[in-house]
């Protein structure tokens, strides 16, 4: 299976996916901003980082940057694409999936373990994974998700909340919600499911003497789903 | 020509960062405020001469970079 790695001015994950895709079995490959074609992938990874130092709004620059013309295209004929932290919020201003990410409720940049809720497995990312909560690592100061009442129906009727943050044994309340996200929503799918944006980093989360292993999980199964 | 942009946040949208400046301002004394939003301005310099055109220009490109119309308004203002 091959993957590619978008590298952006500021993005500073892309080498931690990199290490994590190819631990699993992708053949991967890092991807310039600048470049104007993606090598042939079957998955597409926007990394976690600051692109752009998060000027204007955070992903607002990256979205608009000449190798996303290409990412856009591969989603929309069915490609898929993960975009992780700030690669979620390049998504969202790409408008692949819907929403926006505010600045943490609390106005504090987050970075600890959580555990988050498998909502629909009925998709490329997360089917036949034996777990339905993971834990995973965040690290960020907007990742608060936010959508217009409409959006939120639609959402939910198309059933593209992808991972809700929860507890251990995975009870979804309001105490759970590390920033303040609506309905506690970590990640969301497009409608067609292929593309995937999330703010915790499964890629942290692949070696006992990093915080876990939970993102092993979510890789190996990813990776046997495209097989 | 100059054209201003000011972009707001949209009335139903959390701003933490305006309710921190607000409380803060009420620590200094100033009690008389009842809410406070905190929004981005930007100075377009163009080299267009006809108005019409350079506004219609930078309508373009609120909607298309500097607002998120999910969560933002933008006022083009002539100047």
């Amino acid at each position: 299976m091959k993957s590619s790695v978008i590298t952006f001015p500021g993005s500073n994950c892309d080498r931690d996916m990199d290490v994590a895709l190819k631990k699993f079995g992708f053949k991967n490959k890092m991807v310039w901003h600048d470049d104007l074609e993606l090598p042939k992938s079957d998955l597409i990874v926007l990394p976690g980082g600051f692109s752009y130092g998060d000027y204007l709004r955070c992903g607002s620059m990256a979205s608009k940057s000449k190798i996303m013309k290409s990412v856009i295209n591969f989603a929309n004929s069915g490609g898929l694409v993960m975009g992780i932290c700030n690669g979620f919020q390049i998504l969202v201003e790409t408008g692949l999936v819907p929403g926006v990410l505010l600045r943490n409720k609390y106005l504090e940049f987050i970075c600890k373990n959580v555990f988050v809720k498998i909502n629909n497995k009925k998709n490329t990312y997360f089917k036949n994974l034996d777990n339905n909560v993971l834990e995973f690592h965040i690290a960020h100061n907007e990742g608060n998700y936010f959508c217009t009442n409409d959006q939120l129906k639609e959402i939910e009727d198309n059933e593209q909340v992808a991972i809700n943050y929860c507890d251990k044994d995975g009870k979804m309340e309001d105490r759970f919600n590390p920033n303040g996200s609506i309905k506690n929503i970590a990640g969301i799918f497009n409608k067609e499911k292929n593309v995937l944006g999330m703010m915790p980093h499964p890629e942290r989360m692949i070696d006992t003497s990093l915080s876990g292993e939970d993102g092993s999980l979510f890789f190996k199964n990813l990776i046997n789903n495209l097989k | 020509m100059k054209i201003s942009v000011i972009i707001t946040l949209k009335k139903d949208v959390l701003d933490p960062q305006g309710k921190v400046i607000h409380q803060t301002l009420d620590g200094m004394g100033f009690n008389n405020i009842t809410e406070i939003r905190q929004g981005k301005y930007f100075e377009i310099d163009t080299k267009e001469s006809d108005i019409k055109k350079a506004k219609d220009k930078v309508e373009e490109m609120c909607k298309k970079l500097l607002a998120n119309l999910v969560i933002e308004n933008y006022k083009i203002i002539d100047t």
